[in-house]
Protein backbone atom coordinates (compact mmCIF):
# COMPACT_ATOMS: atom_id res chain seq x y z
CA UNK A 1 0.00 0.00 0.00
CA UNK A 2 2.73 2.16 0.87
CA UNK A 3 4.54 2.44 -2.63
CA UNK A 4 0.54 3.31 -4.21
CA UNK A 5 0.65 6.76 -1.76
CA UNK A 6 3.65 7.92 -3.95
CA UNK A 7 1.76 7.91 -7.02
CA UNK A 8 -0.78 9.82 -5.04
CA UNK A 9 -0.83 13.36 -7.18
CA UNK A 10 -0.05 16.56 -5.54
CA UNK A 11 -3.69 18.13 -5.20
CA UNK A 12 -4.46 15.26 -2.55
CA UNK A 13 -2.27 16.85 -0.68
CA UNK A 14 -4.55 19.99 -0.64
CA UNK A 15 -5.46 21.43 2.82
CA UNK A 16 -9.15 19.04 3.46
CA UNK A 17 -9.57 16.30 0.80
CA UNK A 18 -13.33 16.22 -0.25
CA UNK A 19 -13.39 12.51 0.50
CA UNK A 20 -10.86 10.32 2.36
CA UNK A 21 -11.57 6.59 2.58
CA UNK A 22 -9.50 4.35 4.88
CA UNK A 23 -9.29 0.49 5.53
CA UNK A 24 -12.81 -0.18 4.26
CA UNK A 25 -13.88 -3.74 4.22
CA UNK A 26 -17.50 -4.64 3.21
CA UNK A 27 -18.79 -8.65 2.77
CA UNK A 28 -22.11 -9.70 1.69
CA UNK A 29 -22.50 -12.40 3.97
CA UNK A 30 -19.16 -15.29 2.94
CA UNK A 31 -18.31 -12.99 -0.33
CA UNK A 32 -15.68 -10.56 0.46
CA UNK A 33 -16.03 -7.69 -1.54
CA UNK A 34 -14.04 -4.90 -0.59
CA UNK A 35 -10.84 -5.37 1.27
CA UNK A 36 -9.24 -2.40 2.63
CA UNK A 37 -9.82 0.41 0.23
CA UNK A 38 -8.01 3.86 0.99
CA UNK A 39 -8.59 6.46 -1.21
CA UNK A 40 -8.21 10.33 -1.12
CA UNK A 41 -10.38 12.08 -3.39
CA UNK A 42 -8.70 16.27 -3.46
CA UNK A 43 -11.56 18.99 -3.84
CA UNK A 44 -12.38 19.29 -8.02
CA UNK A 45 -10.34 16.10 -8.70
CA UNK A 46 -12.06 13.31 -10.84
CA UNK A 47 -11.39 10.37 -9.96
CA UNK A 48 -12.48 6.93 -12.07
CA UNK A 49 -12.06 3.32 -11.28
CA UNK A 50 -11.80 0.71 -13.77
CA UNK A 51 -11.79 -2.57 -13.09
CA UNK A 52 -13.34 -5.78 -14.22
CA UNK A 53 -17.05 -6.36 -13.73
CA UNK A 54 -17.66 -7.58 -10.09
CA UNK A 55 -14.76 -6.24 -8.72
CA UNK A 56 -16.05 -3.90 -6.19
CA UNK A 57 -16.36 -0.39 -8.39
CA UNK A 58 -20.80 -0.55 -7.65
CA UNK A 59 -19.92 -1.44 -3.71
CA UNK A 60 -17.28 1.74 -3.09
CA UNK A 61 -19.78 4.15 -4.47
CA UNK A 62 -22.52 2.35 -2.68
CA UNK A 63 -20.58 2.43 0.55
CA UNK A 64 -19.96 6.44 -0.06
CA UNK A 65 -23.53 7.01 0.02
CA UNK A 66 -24.23 4.92 2.67
CA UNK A 67 -26.33 2.93 0.95
CA UNK A 68 -24.27 0.08 2.18
CA UNK A 69 -23.43 -0.30 5.72
CA UNK A 70 -19.81 -1.17 6.03
CA UNK A 71 -17.80 -3.95 8.18
CA UNK A 72 -14.76 -1.70 9.21
CA UNK A 73 -13.02 1.45 8.09
CA UNK A 74 -13.85 5.17 8.02
CA UNK A 75 -15.17 7.52 4.84
CA UNK A 76 -14.75 11.13 5.76
CA UNK A 77 -16.87 13.55 3.27
CA UNK A 78 -15.07 17.32 3.95
CA UNK A 79 -13.53 16.19 6.54
CA UNK A 80 -16.91 15.02 8.41
CA UNK A 81 -17.06 11.38 9.24
CA UNK A 82 -20.28 9.96 7.62
CA UNK A 83 -19.39 6.32 9.16
CA UNK A 84 -19.09 7.39 12.82
CA UNK A 85 -22.27 6.32 14.68
CA UNK A 86 -24.93 8.17 15.51
CA UNK A 87 -24.40 10.64 12.03
CA UNK A 88 -28.01 11.71 10.84
CA UNK A 89 -27.33 9.60 7.08
CA UNK A 90 -29.87 11.38 5.52
CA UNK A 91 -28.47 14.95 6.27
CA UNK A 92 -24.96 13.47 4.72
CA UNK A 93 -26.12 11.58 1.69
CA UNK A 94 -27.60 15.52 0.86
CA UNK A 95 -24.32 16.08 0.35
CA UNK A 96 -23.01 13.30 -1.72
CA UNK A 97 -25.15 12.40 -5.26
CA UNK A 98 -25.02 9.30 -6.66
CA UNK A 99 -26.41 8.49 -10.49
CA UNK A 100 -27.29 4.74 -11.34
CA UNK A 101 -26.13 2.90 -13.89
CA UNK A 102 -30.25 1.71 -14.55
CA UNK A 103 -31.41 5.87 -14.33
CA UNK A 104 -33.62 5.08 -11.69
CA UNK A 105 -35.80 7.99 -12.53
CA UNK A 106 -39.25 7.91 -10.09
CA UNK A 107 -41.69 6.68 -13.05
CA UNK A 108 -44.65 8.38 -11.74
CA UNK A 109 -43.08 11.79 -11.51
CA UNK A 110 -42.96 14.43 -14.35
CA UNK A 111 -38.86 15.40 -15.05
CA UNK A 112 -39.50 18.53 -12.81
CA UNK A 113 -40.77 16.80 -10.05
CA UNK A 114 -38.01 14.33 -10.34
CA UNK A 115 -35.84 17.04 -9.71
CA UNK A 116 -37.28 19.01 -6.96
CA UNK A 117 -38.45 16.10 -4.84
CA UNK A 118 -35.61 15.66 -2.36
CA UNK A 119 -34.99 20.10 -2.58
CA UNK A 120 -38.31 20.28 -1.75
CA UNK A 121 -38.96 17.75 0.96
CA UNK A 122 -35.24 16.60 2.13
CA UNK A 123 -33.45 19.76 1.76
CA UNK A 124 -37.21 21.53 2.37
CA UNK A 125 -36.29 24.35 -0.36
CA UNK A 126 -40.10 26.16 -0.54
CA UNK A 127 -41.67 24.30 -4.11
CA UNK A 128 -41.22 27.74 -6.05
CA UNK A 129 -37.54 28.09 -5.16
CA UNK A 130 -36.72 24.42 -6.07
CA UNK A 131 -38.55 24.72 -9.12
CA UNK A 132 -37.00 27.59 -10.58
CA UNK A 133 -33.28 26.38 -9.71
CA UNK A 134 -34.63 22.62 -11.19
CA UNK A 135 -35.76 24.96 -15.08
CA UNK A 136 -32.06 26.55 -14.39
CA UNK A 137 -30.44 23.38 -14.20
CA UNK A 138 -32.95 21.48 -16.98
CA UNK A 139 -31.98 24.56 -19.35
CA UNK A 140 -28.16 24.37 -18.81
CA UNK A 141 -28.58 20.49 -19.87
CA UNK A 142 -30.66 21.11 -22.70
CA UNK A 143 -33.80 19.26 -20.85
CA UNK A 144 -36.02 22.33 -20.52
CA UNK A 145 -38.59 21.34 -22.84
CA UNK A 146 -38.52 17.78 -21.00
CA UNK A 147 -39.68 19.14 -17.81
CA UNK A 148 -43.25 18.39 -17.73
CA UNK A 149 -42.52 14.93 -19.67
CA UNK A 150 -42.52 11.49 -17.54
CA UNK A 151 -39.16 9.57 -17.69
CA UNK A 152 -40.64 6.72 -20.19
CA UNK A 153 -41.31 9.13 -22.92
CA UNK A 154 -37.71 10.23 -22.85
CA UNK A 155 -34.68 8.32 -24.86
CA UNK A 156 -32.15 6.43 -22.39
CA UNK A 157 -29.58 9.35 -22.52
CA UNK A 158 -32.08 12.04 -21.79
CA UNK A 159 -33.21 9.87 -18.63
CA UNK A 160 -29.79 9.52 -17.89
CA UNK A 161 -29.29 13.42 -18.16
CA UNK A 162 -32.24 14.12 -15.83
CA UNK A 163 -30.62 11.84 -13.02
CA UNK A 164 -28.08 13.46 -13.28
CA UNK A 165 -29.37 16.65 -13.10
CA UNK A 166 -31.59 15.52 -10.11
CA UNK A 167 -28.49 14.79 -8.25
CA UNK A 168 -27.11 18.21 -8.79
CA UNK A 169 -29.98 19.50 -7.61
CA UNK A 170 -29.38 18.76 -4.24
CA UNK A 171 -25.71 20.57 -4.91
CA UNK A 172 -23.37 17.72 -3.84
CA UNK A 173 -20.05 18.25 -2.82
CA UNK A 174 -19.23 15.37 -3.93
CA UNK A 175 -20.77 13.49 -7.28
CA UNK A 176 -20.32 9.73 -7.38
CA UNK A 177 -21.51 7.84 -10.99
CA UNK A 178 -22.03 4.36 -10.97
CA UNK A 179 -21.29 2.55 -14.82
CA UNK A 180 -23.77 5.92 -16.07
CA UNK A 181 -23.25 4.76 -19.69
CA UNK A 182 -23.55 0.92 -19.64
CA UNK A 183 -27.40 0.67 -19.69
CA UNK A 184 -27.16 2.99 -22.92
CA UNK A 185 -27.65 2.34 -26.68
CA UNK A 186 -23.75 3.35 -28.24
CA UNK A 187 -24.86 6.58 -30.01
CA UNK A 188 -26.19 7.71 -26.85
CA UNK A 189 -23.47 7.80 -24.50
CA UNK A 190 -21.62 10.51 -26.28
CA UNK A 191 -24.50 13.16 -24.78
CA UNK A 192 -24.46 11.97 -21.73
CA UNK A 193 -20.46 11.71 -21.29
CA UNK A 194 -20.38 15.35 -22.88
CA UNK A 195 -22.28 16.27 -19.67
CA UNK A 196 -19.77 14.77 -17.21
CA UNK A 197 -16.99 16.34 -19.05
CA UNK A 198 -18.84 20.16 -18.69
CA UNK A 199 -19.58 18.93 -15.05
CA UNK A 200 -15.39 18.02 -14.60
CA UNK A 201 -14.23 21.88 -16.16
CA UNK A 202 -16.91 23.06 -13.67
CA UNK A 203 -14.87 21.73 -10.75
CA UNK A 204 -16.91 19.07 -9.91
CA UNK A 205 -15.15 16.85 -7.64
CA UNK A 206 -16.60 13.08 -8.63
CA UNK A 207 -15.71 9.11 -8.26
CA UNK A 208 -16.58 7.73 -11.89
CA UNK A 209 -16.71 3.76 -11.89
CA UNK A 210 -16.96 2.94 -15.65
CA UNK A 211 -15.75 1.21 -18.85
CA UNK A 212 -15.29 4.08 -20.75
CA UNK A 213 -11.65 4.12 -20.97
CA UNK A 214 -11.34 6.39 -23.85
CA UNK A 215 -13.73 8.40 -21.45
CA UNK A 216 -11.56 7.90 -18.17
CA UNK A 217 -8.27 8.61 -20.21
CA UNK A 218 -10.12 11.99 -21.51
CA UNK A 219 -11.41 13.30 -18.23
CA UNK A 220 -9.63 11.67 -15.07
CA UNK A 221 -6.65 13.57 -13.05
CA UNK A 222 -6.30 9.86 -11.49
CA UNK A 223 -7.02 6.57 -13.06
CA UNK A 224 -7.51 3.91 -9.23
CA UNK A 225 -7.37 0.17 -10.66
CA UNK A 226 -9.65 -1.88 -8.50
CA UNK A 227 -8.87 -5.63 -8.18
CA UNK A 228 -9.68 -8.54 -5.36
CA UNK A 229 -11.36 -6.03 -3.29
CA UNK A 230 -8.16 -3.24 -3.29
CA UNK A 231 -7.09 -0.63 -5.30
CA UNK A 232 -4.26 -2.23 -6.74
CA UNK A 233 -2.60 0.93 -8.72
CA UNK A 234 -3.42 3.90 -9.33
CA UNK A 235 -1.95 7.02 -11.10
CA UNK A 236 -2.44 9.83 -13.79
CA UNK A 237 -4.67 8.37 -16.97
CA UNK A 238 -1.76 8.56 -19.10
CA UNK A 239 0.91 6.65 -17.13
CA UNK A 240 -1.45 3.92 -16.21
CA UNK A 241 -3.43 3.37 -19.78
CA UNK A 242 0.29 3.31 -21.08
CA UNK A 243 2.57 1.90 -18.53
CA UNK A 244 0.59 -0.33 -16.18
CA UNK A 245 2.92 -1.60 -13.64
CA UNK A 246 0.81 -4.00 -12.18
CA UNK A 247 0.60 -7.71 -14.18
CA UNK A 248 -3.11 -7.59 -13.43
CA UNK A 249 -3.44 -4.21 -14.68
CA UNK A 250 -1.97 -5.07 -18.01
CA UNK A 251 -3.79 -8.49 -18.24
CA UNK A 252 -7.29 -6.16 -18.04
CA UNK A 253 -6.26 -3.41 -20.31
CA UNK A 254 -5.40 -5.77 -22.87
CA UNK A 255 -8.92 -7.53 -22.60
CA UNK A 256 -10.20 -4.11 -22.93
CA UNK A 257 -7.86 -3.21 -25.77
CA UNK A 258 -8.86 -6.82 -27.64
CA UNK A 259 -12.72 -5.82 -26.81
CA UNK A 260 -11.98 -2.41 -28.81
CA UNK A 261 -12.81 -0.35 -25.55
CA UNK A 262 -9.36 1.90 -25.73
CA UNK B 1 -67.66 -3.61 -27.14
CA UNK B 2 -64.63 -0.76 -26.68
CA UNK B 3 -65.77 1.07 -23.81
CA UNK B 4 -66.04 -2.03 -21.98
CA UNK B 5 -62.13 -2.57 -22.62
CA UNK B 6 -62.28 -6.25 -23.91
CA UNK B 7 -58.96 -5.21 -25.21
CA UNK B 8 -59.89 -6.22 -29.02
CA UNK B 9 -58.27 -4.81 -32.13
CA UNK B 10 -59.44 -1.56 -32.11
CA UNK B 11 -58.07 -1.20 -29.08
CA UNK B 12 -54.94 -2.44 -29.24
CA UNK B 13 -54.49 -0.20 -32.65
CA UNK B 14 -55.64 3.29 -30.93
CA UNK B 15 -52.40 2.74 -28.55
CA UNK B 16 -49.94 2.10 -31.71
CA UNK B 17 -51.62 4.84 -33.29
CA UNK B 18 -51.13 7.02 -30.21
CA UNK B 19 -47.53 5.74 -29.74
CA UNK B 20 -46.07 5.17 -33.09
CA UNK B 21 -47.59 8.52 -34.71
CA UNK B 22 -48.40 6.03 -38.32
CA UNK B 23 -51.14 7.21 -40.29
CA UNK B 24 -54.42 6.29 -39.14
CA UNK B 25 -55.22 3.00 -41.84
CA UNK B 26 -58.32 1.89 -39.10
CA UNK B 27 -60.31 0.24 -41.58
CA UNK B 28 -63.90 1.93 -41.17
CA UNK B 29 -66.03 -1.43 -41.34
CA UNK B 30 -64.11 -4.46 -40.54
CA UNK B 31 -65.68 -7.61 -42.07
CA UNK B 32 -63.77 -10.14 -39.22
CA UNK B 33 -64.62 -8.39 -36.46
CA UNK B 34 -68.83 -8.05 -37.37
CA UNK B 35 -68.55 -11.87 -38.40
CA UNK B 36 -67.15 -12.83 -35.11
CA UNK B 37 -69.32 -10.56 -33.10
CA UNK B 38 -72.25 -11.84 -35.21
CA UNK B 39 -71.21 -16.07 -33.96
CA UNK B 40 -70.94 -14.66 -30.89
CA UNK B 41 -74.12 -13.18 -30.59
CA UNK B 42 -76.17 -16.31 -31.84
CA UNK B 43 -74.42 -19.10 -29.92
CA UNK B 44 -75.23 -17.01 -26.83
CA UNK B 45 -78.84 -16.65 -27.52
CA UNK B 46 -78.75 -20.44 -28.61
CA UNK B 47 -76.79 -21.53 -25.59
CA UNK B 48 -79.77 -19.54 -22.99
CA UNK B 49 -82.40 -20.16 -25.17
CA UNK B 50 -81.90 -24.32 -25.22
CA UNK B 51 -81.52 -23.42 -20.77
CA UNK B 52 -84.50 -21.75 -21.03
CA UNK B 53 -86.29 -24.05 -22.56
CA UNK B 54 -85.43 -27.14 -20.48
CA UNK B 55 -86.00 -25.08 -17.11
CA UNK B 56 -89.67 -24.39 -18.37
CA UNK B 57 -90.22 -27.81 -19.62
CA UNK B 58 -89.13 -29.11 -16.37
CA UNK B 59 -91.57 -31.17 -14.30
CA UNK B 60 -90.88 -28.79 -11.55
CA UNK B 61 -91.27 -25.50 -13.60
CA UNK B 62 -94.70 -24.19 -12.44
CA UNK B 63 -93.99 -24.90 -8.70
CA UNK B 64 -90.44 -23.09 -8.77
CA UNK B 65 -91.76 -20.64 -10.84
CA UNK B 66 -94.23 -19.62 -7.98
CA UNK B 67 -91.70 -19.62 -5.51
CA UNK B 68 -89.26 -17.92 -6.72
CA UNK B 69 -90.66 -15.72 -9.62
CA UNK B 70 -93.96 -14.46 -8.54
CA UNK B 71 -94.67 -11.58 -9.70
CA UNK B 72 -97.41 -9.89 -6.80
CA UNK B 73 -94.84 -10.70 -4.35
CA UNK B 74 -92.09 -9.20 -6.18
CA UNK B 75 -94.49 -6.10 -6.28
CA UNK B 76 -94.36 -6.46 -2.57
CA UNK B 77 -90.76 -7.15 -1.70
CA UNK B 78 -89.02 -4.71 -3.82
CA UNK B 79 -90.39 -1.57 -1.90
CA UNK B 80 -88.72 -3.10 1.47
CA UNK B 81 -85.77 -5.24 -0.14
CA UNK B 82 -84.22 -1.94 -2.55
CA UNK B 83 -84.06 0.51 0.56
CA UNK B 84 -82.99 -1.96 3.16
CA UNK B 85 -79.91 -2.20 0.57
CA UNK B 86 -79.27 1.33 1.56
CA UNK B 87 -78.03 -0.53 5.02
CA UNK B 88 -75.29 -2.11 3.18
CA UNK B 89 -74.36 0.48 0.63
CA UNK B 90 -73.60 2.68 4.34
CA UNK B 91 -71.49 -0.49 5.69
CA UNK B 92 -69.20 -0.82 3.22
CA UNK B 93 -68.64 2.46 2.56
CA UNK B 94 -67.81 2.93 5.72
CA UNK B 95 -65.75 -0.22 6.30
CA UNK B 96 -64.07 -0.39 2.77
CA UNK B 97 -62.54 3.62 3.86
CA UNK B 98 -61.52 2.18 7.47
CA UNK B 99 -59.72 -0.88 5.57
CA UNK B 100 -57.66 1.22 3.14
CA UNK B 101 -56.53 2.84 6.12
CA UNK B 102 -55.90 0.22 8.47
CA UNK B 103 -54.73 -2.56 5.78
CA UNK B 104 -51.97 0.43 4.49
CA UNK B 105 -50.72 0.55 7.52
CA UNK B 106 -50.54 -3.12 8.83
CA UNK B 107 -48.78 -3.17 5.25
CA UNK B 108 -46.19 -0.81 6.03
CA UNK B 109 -45.38 -2.17 9.42
CA UNK B 110 -44.71 -5.52 8.07
CA UNK B 111 -42.68 -4.03 5.22
CA UNK B 112 -39.89 -2.25 7.61
CA UNK B 113 -36.96 -3.56 7.61
CA UNK B 114 -34.55 -3.90 10.89
CA UNK B 115 -33.98 -6.27 13.75
CA UNK B 116 -35.69 -3.64 16.26
CA UNK B 117 -38.87 -3.87 14.57
CA UNK B 118 -39.18 -7.77 14.60
CA UNK B 119 -41.98 -7.69 17.01
CA UNK B 120 -44.16 -4.82 15.49
CA UNK B 121 -43.40 -7.49 11.80
CA UNK B 122 -44.41 -10.61 14.40
CA UNK B 123 -47.77 -8.91 15.56
CA UNK B 124 -48.92 -7.86 11.91
CA UNK B 125 -48.15 -11.03 10.63
CA UNK B 126 -50.37 -13.02 13.42
CA UNK B 127 -52.95 -10.39 12.82
CA UNK B 128 -52.97 -11.22 8.87
CA UNK B 129 -52.73 -14.91 9.54
CA UNK B 130 -55.25 -14.88 11.80
CA UNK B 131 -58.29 -12.87 10.17
CA UNK B 132 -57.41 -15.04 7.32
CA UNK B 133 -57.75 -18.21 8.70
CA UNK B 134 -61.23 -17.65 10.79
CA UNK B 135 -64.14 -17.16 9.43
CA UNK B 136 -65.42 -13.91 9.12
CA UNK B 137 -69.12 -14.96 10.20
CA UNK B 138 -67.20 -16.21 13.20
CA UNK B 139 -65.81 -12.78 14.07
CA UNK B 140 -68.84 -10.92 13.28
CA UNK B 141 -70.93 -13.43 15.74
CA UNK B 142 -67.79 -13.29 18.52
CA UNK B 143 -67.55 -9.30 18.38
CA UNK B 144 -71.64 -9.14 17.63
CA UNK B 145 -72.46 -10.76 20.45
CA UNK B 146 -69.46 -11.38 22.64
CA UNK B 147 -68.37 -7.16 23.30
CA UNK B 148 -72.06 -6.24 24.37
CA UNK B 149 -72.35 -9.28 26.22
CA UNK B 150 -69.52 -8.39 28.23
CA UNK B 151 -72.13 -5.85 29.92
CA UNK B 152 -69.08 -3.00 30.14
CA UNK B 153 -70.48 0.75 30.59
CA UNK B 154 -70.04 3.28 27.48
CA UNK B 155 -69.15 -0.25 25.22
CA UNK B 156 -71.39 0.28 22.12
CA UNK B 157 -74.64 -2.34 22.27
CA UNK B 158 -75.25 -1.00 18.06
CA UNK B 159 -75.31 -4.29 15.52
CA UNK B 160 -74.49 -2.23 13.32
CA UNK B 161 -71.17 -0.36 14.80
CA UNK B 162 -69.65 -4.35 15.06
CA UNK B 163 -71.16 -5.24 11.76
CA UNK B 164 -68.25 -2.22 10.56
CA UNK B 165 -65.93 -3.56 12.99
CA UNK B 166 -65.70 -7.01 12.12
CA UNK B 167 -65.97 -6.76 8.48
CA UNK B 168 -62.76 -4.30 8.93
CA UNK B 169 -60.92 -6.33 10.72
CA UNK B 170 -61.51 -9.50 8.71
CA UNK B 171 -60.80 -7.24 5.17
CA UNK B 172 -57.99 -5.74 6.44
CA UNK B 173 -55.42 -8.95 7.06
CA UNK B 174 -56.30 -9.33 2.76
CA UNK B 175 -55.93 -5.90 1.64
CA UNK B 176 -52.91 -5.67 3.68
CA UNK B 177 -51.58 -8.73 1.78
CA UNK B 178 -52.34 -7.06 -1.28
CA UNK B 179 -50.75 -3.24 -0.43
CA UNK B 180 -47.64 -6.00 0.65
CA UNK B 181 -47.72 -7.42 -2.82
CA UNK B 182 -47.75 -3.84 -4.59
CA UNK B 183 -44.70 -2.77 -2.20
CA UNK B 184 -42.97 -5.43 -2.89
CA UNK B 185 -43.53 -4.99 -7.04
CA UNK B 186 -41.32 -1.90 -6.39
CA UNK B 187 -37.58 -2.33 -7.12
CA UNK B 188 -35.46 -1.76 -4.57
CA UNK B 189 -33.32 0.46 -6.60
CA UNK B 190 -36.30 2.93 -6.84
CA UNK B 191 -36.10 3.48 -3.10
CA UNK B 192 -32.10 3.45 -3.12
CA UNK B 193 -32.61 6.65 -5.31
CA UNK B 194 -34.95 8.07 -2.85
CA UNK B 195 -32.70 7.63 0.09
CA UNK B 196 -29.36 8.57 -2.04
CA UNK B 197 -30.61 11.96 -2.43
CA UNK B 198 -31.07 12.37 1.18
CA UNK B 199 -34.97 11.87 1.47
CA UNK B 200 -35.70 9.88 4.77
CA UNK B 201 -37.39 6.54 4.73
CA UNK B 202 -40.65 7.56 5.45
CA UNK B 203 -40.31 10.12 2.49
CA UNK B 204 -38.89 7.35 0.57
CA UNK B 205 -42.04 5.25 1.13
CA UNK B 206 -44.28 8.14 1.32
CA UNK B 207 -43.54 9.43 -2.06
CA UNK B 208 -41.60 7.03 -4.40
CA UNK B 209 -42.80 3.67 -3.12
CA UNK B 210 -46.33 3.86 -2.02
CA UNK B 211 -47.43 5.76 -5.26
CA UNK B 212 -46.30 3.31 -7.33
CA UNK B 213 -47.38 0.30 -5.40
CA UNK B 214 -51.11 1.03 -4.98
CA UNK B 215 -51.23 2.23 -8.52
CA UNK B 216 -50.47 -1.08 -9.30
CA UNK B 217 -52.74 -2.68 -7.01
CA UNK B 218 -55.88 -0.68 -7.95
CA UNK B 219 -57.46 -3.79 -9.82
CA UNK B 220 -56.91 -6.34 -6.99
CA UNK B 221 -58.09 -3.75 -4.35
CA UNK B 222 -61.59 -3.32 -6.22
CA UNK B 223 -61.61 -7.14 -6.28
CA UNK B 224 -61.95 -7.47 -2.67
CA UNK B 225 -64.07 -4.02 -2.59
CA UNK B 226 -66.75 -6.51 -4.90
CA UNK B 227 -65.98 -8.95 -2.10
CA UNK B 228 -66.87 -7.00 1.11
CA UNK B 229 -69.95 -6.00 -0.86
CA UNK B 230 -71.37 -9.18 -1.00
CA UNK B 231 -70.30 -10.15 2.56
CA UNK B 232 -72.09 -7.29 4.13
CA UNK B 233 -75.00 -10.14 3.93
CA UNK B 234 -73.37 -12.04 6.66
CA UNK B 235 -73.78 -9.40 9.80
CA UNK B 236 -77.78 -10.22 9.13
CA UNK B 237 -76.91 -13.09 12.13
CA UNK B 238 -76.42 -10.48 14.48
CA UNK B 239 -79.43 -8.68 14.02
CA UNK B 240 -78.58 -5.58 11.42
CA UNK B 241 -81.61 -5.04 9.55
CA UNK B 242 -79.86 -5.19 5.69
CA UNK B 243 -81.05 -6.26 2.72
CA UNK B 244 -81.12 -10.20 3.10
CA UNK B 245 -82.47 -9.83 6.85
CA UNK B 246 -85.54 -7.98 5.06
CA UNK B 247 -85.52 -10.42 2.45
CA UNK B 248 -86.20 -13.02 5.28
CA UNK B 249 -88.70 -11.30 6.84
CA UNK B 250 -90.53 -10.69 3.60
CA UNK B 251 -90.30 -14.82 2.94
CA UNK B 252 -91.75 -15.73 6.77
CA UNK B 253 -94.00 -13.21 5.39
CA UNK B 254 -95.25 -14.46 2.22
CA UNK B 255 -93.53 -18.23 2.41
CA UNK B 256 -92.29 -17.53 -1.05
CA UNK B 257 -88.49 -16.93 -2.46
CA UNK B 258 -89.18 -14.21 -4.67
CA UNK B 259 -87.63 -11.54 -2.58
CA UNK B 260 -83.89 -13.62 -2.47
CA UNK B 261 -83.93 -13.33 -5.87
CA UNK B 262 -84.64 -9.04 -5.50
CA UNK B 263 -81.50 -9.29 -3.77
CA UNK B 264 -79.49 -11.56 -5.92
CA UNK B 265 -80.64 -8.99 -8.95
CA UNK B 266 -79.47 -5.67 -6.47
CA UNK B 267 -76.19 -7.00 -5.82
CA UNK B 268 -75.78 -7.54 -9.30
CA UNK B 269 -76.64 -4.32 -10.81
CA UNK B 270 -74.34 -2.93 -7.98
CA UNK B 271 -71.15 -4.98 -8.29
CA UNK B 272 -71.20 -5.84 -12.21
CA UNK B 273 -70.56 -2.32 -13.21
CA UNK B 274 -67.32 -2.46 -10.81
CA UNK B 275 -66.26 -5.90 -12.06
CA UNK B 276 -66.15 -4.30 -15.70
CA UNK B 277 -64.78 -1.60 -14.66
CA UNK B 278 -61.86 -3.82 -12.58
CA UNK B 279 -61.37 -5.72 -16.05
CA UNK B 280 -60.89 -2.49 -17.80
CA UNK B 281 -58.26 -1.66 -15.13
CA UNK B 282 -56.26 -4.59 -15.31
CA UNK B 283 -56.41 -4.65 -19.88
CA UNK B 284 -55.24 -0.66 -19.38
CA UNK B 285 -52.34 -1.89 -17.05
CA UNK B 286 -51.63 -4.77 -19.67
CA UNK B 287 -51.22 -2.51 -22.73
CA UNK B 288 -49.34 -0.20 -21.06
CA UNK B 289 -46.97 -3.12 -20.11
CA UNK B 290 -46.56 -4.11 -23.45
CA UNK B 291 -45.89 -0.24 -25.06
CA UNK B 292 -43.11 0.57 -22.43
CA UNK B 293 -41.97 -3.43 -23.22
CA UNK B 294 -41.59 -2.67 -26.56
Amino acid sequence: MSGLAAARPESSAAARPALEISGLWKSFGQLTVLRGIDLTVAEHEVVCLIGSSGCGKSTLLRCVNLLEPIDAGRILVEGVEITAPGVDVNRMRRRIGIVFQSFNLFPHMSVLRNVTLAPNKAAGKPKAQAEAEATDLLERFGLADKRNEYPDRLSGGQQQRVAIVRALAMAPDLLLLDEITSALDPELVAEVLNVIRELARGGMTMVIATHEMGFARDVANRVCFLDGGVILEQGAPADMFSHPREARTQQFLERIIAAGRL
Amino acid sequence: MRGLGFGGPLDSGDSILRSGGRPPVRPRFDQSALRSTLVALISTVVFFAFVGFVAVNAPGWSAVQQSFFNGRVWQESVPDVVPAFLTNVQLFCIAEVLILILALAIAVLRSLPGAVLFPVRLITTIYVDFFRAVPGVLIIYILGFGIPGLGIAGVPTDPFFYAVVALTLVYSAYVSEVYRAGIQSVHPSQEAAARSLGLSQFQALRYVVLPQAIRRVIPPLLNDFIGLQKDTVLVSYIGVVEVFRQAQIDEAASFNFTPYVVVALVFLVITIPLARLTDWLVARDRRRFLASAR
